[in-house]
């Protein structure tokens, strides 16, 4: 039998030099020359007497493990332990599958390149650096193969051994398409041997990583490059000649049959990931963030699988509380309730398994699992998380995740149930060879011990009583209490040698085979010889994990924050009473008049109404008018420009709306009902926007306005030539190129409609794979589908614009490609060329006083929306701003005071004109029978600077109510010091606290502001110095 | 000249539609008497006078008063009957007439380089001539205070009437206050920041120096005579003597405690500029005797669990504790047009109106330092008078039709208004 734990210090390190070789050898390949001498290594262990936790449902007791070559052969009760298997007793041990993690870099090479924010100061990187027959955009990186780049690398090997780990698929974390991961244990070996699998996933993200490209500068770009790829990839299969070779295409198509995950790392990233993948037919396993607990319901509808993080935040310092003021309710909730996010998944039965990726340091992976469990999530699910469920994700479980014949022999043997607070993890065997983890406790086992002392004059018998504290104490005449200080291998005890003596009695020895032996000296300095013999362990008491009371946790809103919803409120009958309605209908204003709510729909208008079981609201004194719509805003999404390129016309708002936005119940109690989320002013023909209702709470579906004609954001001027960049070399530099981006992509959209019916004769009737697919002939481009829906008035224009050459050119080119700029916003020369636009059939959305920020609106008048409303154009007042949204009705009423608009026409400007600059006015914009009860209570003249919103309904459901926020507000002062004294006692039980960080929020605006938000927000052009 | 001259000459000027701004001519200087009749009078420190007679002499307002007798010759009579009369508004801070257009270089002279740059004036580059000033007069702004920027001191304010050939002209009042800039004491994440450093020790050596520069300066200042002249010292000499107010732009509770600070140990008068946390500390302002600036109503509450409203109720908290506070309009796309309105909104939340009034007048040119000379109508005081259709606060009526600066009716044309007859004309809108 060998013995496992090497005696002597002064050989240690010849001894250690000695098994790495040996290491070296035992797995020496076929093919590698040998440099000295060669012969295999013993390999066959059986480790006996263990508690086999073969997997999550199966635990054998009194069971053996027989691993051969790497491999287990036998795990049971009745096995037979073979004749050349050198045996390890495990009595009282536990042994487990180690565990995989699905999300490492381990072994990966850093990029030595950091990743760098857009920055609109330098000049833009717009085609691809890289060496090589790649694709076009260098952040597209589906040929690089973790297996080829992988080197082996102990240090960090240990640390996750030390979690557990015995298996991790690893992937370079770098760009937006990553290549393909590989499957590797952590096992101290060469990389051909360590390897499993070569090409065991196919890896996602949003970030473009290292990329110096410019393209893309934001989340929907990212998911519009994801987009076109897979397009061009489906494409370059049957067009490789048009394309030449294209190494990033080839890629991306070899590796559509491995497992796909995607780095989503937030809830709303993880559906939009979702939705991608839906698009293509595919189910990304989703790399979470850790808040997806807030809204677990989407995340089971995904039906997608999930990789957990465990790095949950750590509690602030708020002892000051001019500090603690500035952290938001939603941060201090999310420190509270992170830890259960496993708990949730388990709960909504969605599959998922757990990462140590997140975790500043690898060691913190237990205790913060323990947390987890503590929280709600079960040991066994914890176990199948990390075995039985990563294995069966990526389609190893015949390999790795459990105890069973055939599997490698990666598993963990432990002190007891491995996810107990005191359980010590001894050894990790990957691939049948041990790594040891911490010993100490190894055969040191509490419990007592014959120990026999002999010298020349005799021999004397003891009993050593070691407690599982490491107190001892010799029985013998006397009880003494006695020093035992033991760590696996080498042994030292001493004790005195009477009750009333202070001299002491002094061994030393090594641990042999379980029996301790070895010399000393005695109190008078003889020597001694001695051993001890373990009799029987001591009674371990039940310690399982910590009884702590029970968890007291906030509760879910919708939005996560203090203004959210417990639950989602539902349409109500709602009738209001004796209000004046100004209904923006040929009824005008009404005096005195009822409305009833009912459905969602406005029931009915009129006098004296009555309905059973209606919500009756006093309407006495005050005003209802249809709720306020925002034709320019920028709120409520995740990014907003696309700036690399001049035409991003494939990149969509839809695909990263933020429901979380407070902007969007601030707006609510400002009136505003509905929002045009645009895209911003950084190119010429920018995104494709998207309108929303302020359906405060919902998801980012359910904030879409439904069944409304697309619409996609155009801008001209000084932003799009860059004229603030120090250094542009990105076409155009003029408003003379400008026009021509214009002419040059309606061009090539019209050039690319006539392929496309050209192709779809081609193959109209004809069979198989080309069968009226015209795609498989002409590359199917995202960028120009938008411009062909413009020209065949699918998609309508909403485009930003200021001065009269530049607004008369754009309209020209429309009317050569056959189409009509549906809207010109914020247009503050509009009032010079108002009769051109009248005559070319545009709306006109404008400010109503902002002028001279910027050379081309200097000569910005507030009568603008007046005189273009007298000349005939369907006018609105728009606010690209989140805090003038709050007070649109105000802005309007300016042009009252600017040239004498009546009140009810200044009133349309923000309902009823954009709704039908939107194409929405048979739902939206008036108060009338049949549409929908999207309205607002003023309590006053709505066009007054007194008047407040009281009331602000969407689909017949008060999102915004006066008396509701006021409660709302005491019960956030009271959930807020609720949480802060939680985190003043978790820092004075000595837990790791951080400092006080005040909770900022991104900001998006149109490139065009010089405002301030306000001490906590981050303007996201100021990110890009776009100002 | 009779009164009905007057009229028509007024008439002919507001109408004439082709001048461009360089036609729109500063009012000369007038002398003798001057009446507005039958005037609901604002005043500015509250009260309304209904239907009485405002009497200027020579620049100054000498009664106010029912029935005051009206001389037959040669005087100024304005009717304002179903008129409201105010004092002309107060912009407490402003870039006006050192930044034309925001985004371009070679138009803004509001920023100096350098870090202490007290002695550095606002006053020497305001630009009479920029065609932002008459915009602000026909939303009834007659007085601005010019504000330096940039730095950890900026320089020096000067308040000027906007009514000017230049700026000697215009200046009402010079080098009024010294502008600091607070240094940030919010603990915000910076990815910026070595690892172990904290920026809030940053700060609070920045705010070490400022203190020690302000010793240096108080020692200075009592020095007989001086070997070498040192002018950042002298910029800031008014400062002891309470001739100059010290203006600290700050906005949360832990830089308005060091602005308090800043009092107790130099026994200066301090005002807070920005203050948009004030409402935190509105009683320990008052104790301490500091004024306040709020730069913009129409603002964003600072964190999300705030009040919606929070920026619109700040006023009413500083009312409530009895704070002398101005309201501002700091807007960089509308450049200040919008004070009354901001007013307005702290009307609909928890001012009266006649507080919010005084907020933009009377309170402000207290702050200001030249409360004895204008501010509210009231004799003795400053003719600088507007007359609205309705209502000032409130954007439906807000429509100036008079306004006089030291008794001088001056013209309400701006480039907005001609380029409205241009484009009526154009249009054949009546």
């Amino acid at each position: 039998m060998r013995n496992f734990f090497p005696s002597i210090p002064g050989e240690r390190l010849l001894l250690l030099t000695a098994l790495l070789s040996l290491a070296t050898l035992a797995h020496a390949q076929p093919t590698f020359p040998v440099n000295g001498i060669g012969g295999e290594k013993q390999n066959t262990y059986a480790f006996t007497n263990a508690t086999i936790v073969a997997n999550e449902k199966t635990t054998l007791t009194a069971a053996t493990l027989v691993v051969k070559a790497g491999r287990i052969i036998a795990a049971g009760t009745n096995v037979v332990v073979p004749k050349e298997a050198m045996v390890v007793d495990c009595k009282g041990k536990f042994i487990y599958p180690s565990f995989i993690d699905l999300y490492s870099d381990y072994g990966m090479p850093i990029e030595t390149r950091q990743p760098r924010e857009y920055d609109y100061g330098q000049p833009a990187q717009l085609v691809s650096n890289r060496k090589g027959a790649f694709g076009w955009n260098q952040a597209i990186r589906s040929d690089v193969s973790a297996a080829s780049i992988f080197v082996a690398d102990d240090a960090k090997a240990k640390a996750l051994r030390e979690s557990g780990f015995g298996t991790v698929l690893t992937h370079q974390k770098d760009g937006i398409a990553r290549g393909t991961g590989a499957l590797v244990t952590l096992a101290n070996e060469k990389e051909n041997k360590v390897v499993i699998k070569e090409k065991a996933s196919a890896h996602f993200s949003f970030s473009k990583g290292t990329s110096p490209q410019s393209y893309p500068t934001s989340l929907m770009g990212s998911i519009a490059l994801l987009r076109q790829t897979f397009l061009d990839a489906a494409w370059y299969t049957s067009n490789a000649s048009k394309e030449g070779l294209n190494l990033s295409l080839k890629a991306w198509n070899d590796n559509l049959s491995l497992p796909q995950v995607f780095e989503a790392n937030d809830k709303w990233n993880d559906l939009r990931a979702d939705k991608i993948g839906d698009e293509f037919g595919i189910q990304y396993i989703i790399k979470a963030g850790g808040n997806e607990y807030q809204r677990i319901a989407e995340m089971a509808d995904s039906k997608a699988s999930f990789i957990l993080p465990l790095n949950f935040p750590m509690a602030m310092d708020v002892e000051d509380p001019n500090d603690a003021r500035f952290i938001s309710l939603a941060d201090m909730k999310h420190w509270e309730m992170a830890p259960s996010n496993p708990a949730f998944f388990e709960k909504a039965k969605i599959p998922f398994c757990l990462t140590a990726a997140d975790l500043k340091d690898t060691r913190q992976f237990l205790a913060n699992l323990r947390k987890a469990i503590e929280y709600g999530l079960t040991e066994a699910k914890a176990l199948e998380a990390l075995t039985r469920t990563p294995a069966t994700l990526i389609g190893v479980y015949n390999e790795v995740g459990s105890l069973e014949p055939g599997k490698l022999a990666n598993f963990i043997i432990t002190s007891g149930p491995v996810f107990m607070g005191n359980t010590i993890i001894y050894q990790n065997w990957i691939q049948g060879e041990k790594y040891t983890v911490n010993e100490s406790g190894w055969s040191a086992a509490a419990g007592q011990y014959a120990l026999t002392v002999s010298a020349d004059q005799g021999t004397y018998a003891y009993t050593l009583d070691l407690k599982p504290d490491n107190s001892a104490s010799i029985i013998g005449k006397d009880t003494l209490k006695a020093t035992v200080n033991y760590n696996g291998k080498l042994v030292r005890i001493s004790f005195p040698e009477s009750k009333a003596s202070q001299k002491m009695i002094r061994l030393s020895g090594v641990n042999n085979s379980g029996q301790w032996q070895g010399t000393g000296e005695d109190a008078n300095g003889v020597k001694l010889l001695w051993t001890a013999s373990f009799k029987n362990a001591a009674v371990v008491k039940e310690d399982s994990v910590k009884k702590t009371p029970a968890l007291e946790l906030g509760k879910i809103t919708y939005p996560f924050n203090g203004y959210g919803w417990e639950t989602m409120p539902k349409p109500q009958t709602i009738l209001i009473r004796n209000a004046t309605v100004w209904t923006n209908e040929s009824e005008g204003k009404l005096d005195g008049t009822d409305v009833l709510v009912k459905n969602g729909k406005i029931a009915a208008i009129g006098k004296n109404l009555s309905e059973a079981g209606a919500i009756v609201v006093d309407g006495t004194g005050k005003h209802l008018t249809a709720g306020i719509i925002d034709e320019h805003s920028h709120i409520a999404a995740a990014s907003i420009n696309e700036g690399a390129q001049s035409v991003t016309s494939e990149v969509r708002i839809a695909d990263n709306l933020y429901p979380d936005d407070i902007n969007i119940y601030r707006q609510l109690s400002g009136g505003v009902t509905s929002s045009h989320i645009l895209h911003g002013s950084a190119n010429t023909i920018g995104g494709q926007t998207q309108l929303i209702k302020l359906r405060w709470g919902a998801d980012a579906e359910g904030l879409k306005f439904a069944n409304w004609d697309p619409f996609i954001k155009f801008a001209l001027g000084e932003n799009v030539k860059k004229s603030y960049a120090p250094q542009n070399n990105r076409f155009p530099d003029s408003r003379m190129g400008v026009e021509e981006v214009l002419n040059d992509a309606f061009t090539r959209a019209r050039d690319y409609e006539n392929a496309i019916k050209a192709a779809s004769a081609q193959v109209k009737g004809k069979k198989g794979a080309t069968a009226a697919n015209p795609w498989s002939i002409v590359r199917r481009d995202l960028e120009l589908d938008a411009l062909v829906e413009i020209m065949n008035k699918k998609r309508f224009i909403t485009c930003h614009s200021y001065v009269q050459s530049e607004i008369t050119a754009a309209m020209r080119i429309g009317e050569k490609f056959g189409f009509t700029f549906n809207t010109f916003t914020h247009i503050l020369e509009g009032y010079k060329v108002a009769d051109k636009m009248k005559a070319h059939g545009s709306n006109a959305s404008t400010f109503s006083d902002w002028w001279n920020y910027k050379m081309e609106v200097v000569d910005a008048i507030p009568y603008n929306a007046t005189i273009m409303q007298r000349v005939g154009l369907n006018v609105a007042i728009n606010s690209d701003d989140a805090e003038m949204a709050r007070r649109l009705n105000q802005e309007a009423a300016k042009s009252i005071k600017y040239g004498g608009m009546s009140e009810e026409d200044a009133l349309k400007m923000v309902t009823l004109n954009p709704a039908k600059m939107l194409h929405v006015a048979d739902r939206v914009g008036s108060i009338k029978a049949g549409k929908d009860a999207d309205l607002v209570l003023w309590s006053d003249d709505p066009l007054s600077i007194y008047a407040r919103a009281e009331k602000t309904i969407v689909d017949g459901i008060v999102y915004f109510d006066r008396e509701r926020d006021k409660e709302l507000r005491s019960k956030i002062a009271a959930e807020k010091n609720r949480l802060i004294q939680k985190m003043l006692a978790e820092k004075k039980s000595g837990a790791p606290v951080q400092p006080a960080r005040a909770s900022m929020e991104l900001m998006h605006t149109c490139s065009d502001h010089a405002h301030s938000h306000g001490l906590l927000v981050i303007d996201t052009d100021d990110l890009n110095g776009n100002n | 000249m009779t009164k009905r001259l007057y009229r028509i000459i007024f008439a002919l000027l507001f109408s004439s539609a082709a001048m461009s701004q360089e036609n729109v001519y500063p009012a000369k200087e007038y002398k003798g008497l001057l009446f507005i009749k039958n005037a609901n009078v604002h005043v500015g420190n509250g009260q309304v006078l209904d239907n009485v007679t405002i009497q200027v002499n020579n620049g100054k307002i000498e009664k106010i008063g029912k029935d005051l007798p009206i001389p037959m010759d040669d005087v100024k009579v304005f009717d304002v009957k179903g008129k409201q009369v105010y004092p002309g508004l107060i912009l407490s801070g402003s870039l006006l007439g050192l930044v034309e257009v925001n985004s371009v270089r070679s138009t803004i002279d509001h920023t100096e380089m350098g870090y202490y740059n007290p002695s550095i004036r606002s006053i020497v580059a305001y630009n009479t001539d920029s065609k932002v000033i008459n915009t602000l007069r026909s939303n009834g702004i007659l007085l601005a205070n010019i504000v330096p920027q940039g730095g950890r001191i900026s320089g020096s304010s000067s308040v000027v009437q906007l009514d000017a050939w230049n700026y000697e002209d215009a200046a009402y009042k010079m080098d009024n206050g010294i502008h600091v800039n607070m240094p940030d004491l919010l603990s915000r994440p910076n990815a910026f920041s070595a690892p172990g450093e904290n920026p809030i020790d940053k700060s609070l050596e920045e705010i070490a120096k400022l203190k020690a520069f302000f010793r240096e300066a108080q020692a200075y200042a009592v020095e007989p005579t001086h070997l070498s002249t040192n002018l950042k010292y002298e910029a800031v000499k008014g400062l002891f003597s309470k001739s100059q107010k010290l203006f600290v732009h700050c906005n949360i509770v832990k830089e308005m405690l060091v602005a308090v600070d800043f009092a107790k140990e130099f026994g200066m008068d301090v005002v807070i500029v920005g203050g948009s946390e004030s409402y935190q500390v509105a009683q320990l302002l008052k104790a301490s005797n500091i004024a306040v600036i709020l730069d913009q109503m129409h603002s964003l509450p600072t964190l999300q669990d705030d009040d919606v409203d929070q920026p619109y109720k700040t006023a009413a908290a500083l009312q409530k504790a009895g704070v002398l506070f101005a309201i501002n309009d700091e807007d960089g796309q509308t450049r200040g047009r919008n004070l009354p309105f901001n007013a307005g909104t702290a009307a609909a939340y928890g001012l009266t109106k006649e507080q919010a009034l005084q907020a933009i007048t009377l309170n402000a040119a207290t702050i200001l330092g030249i409360g004895d000379r204008t501010g509210s109508i009231e004799p003795g005081k400053d003719a600088n008078i507007i007359v609205s259709e309705g209502d000032i606060l409130d954007m439906r009526s807000s429509i100036v039709t008079l306004a006089f600066i030291q008794g001088r009716m001056i013209d309400l044309t701006d480039k907005h208004k001609q380029l409205y007859e241009r484009y009526k004309l154009k249009y054949g809108i009546k």
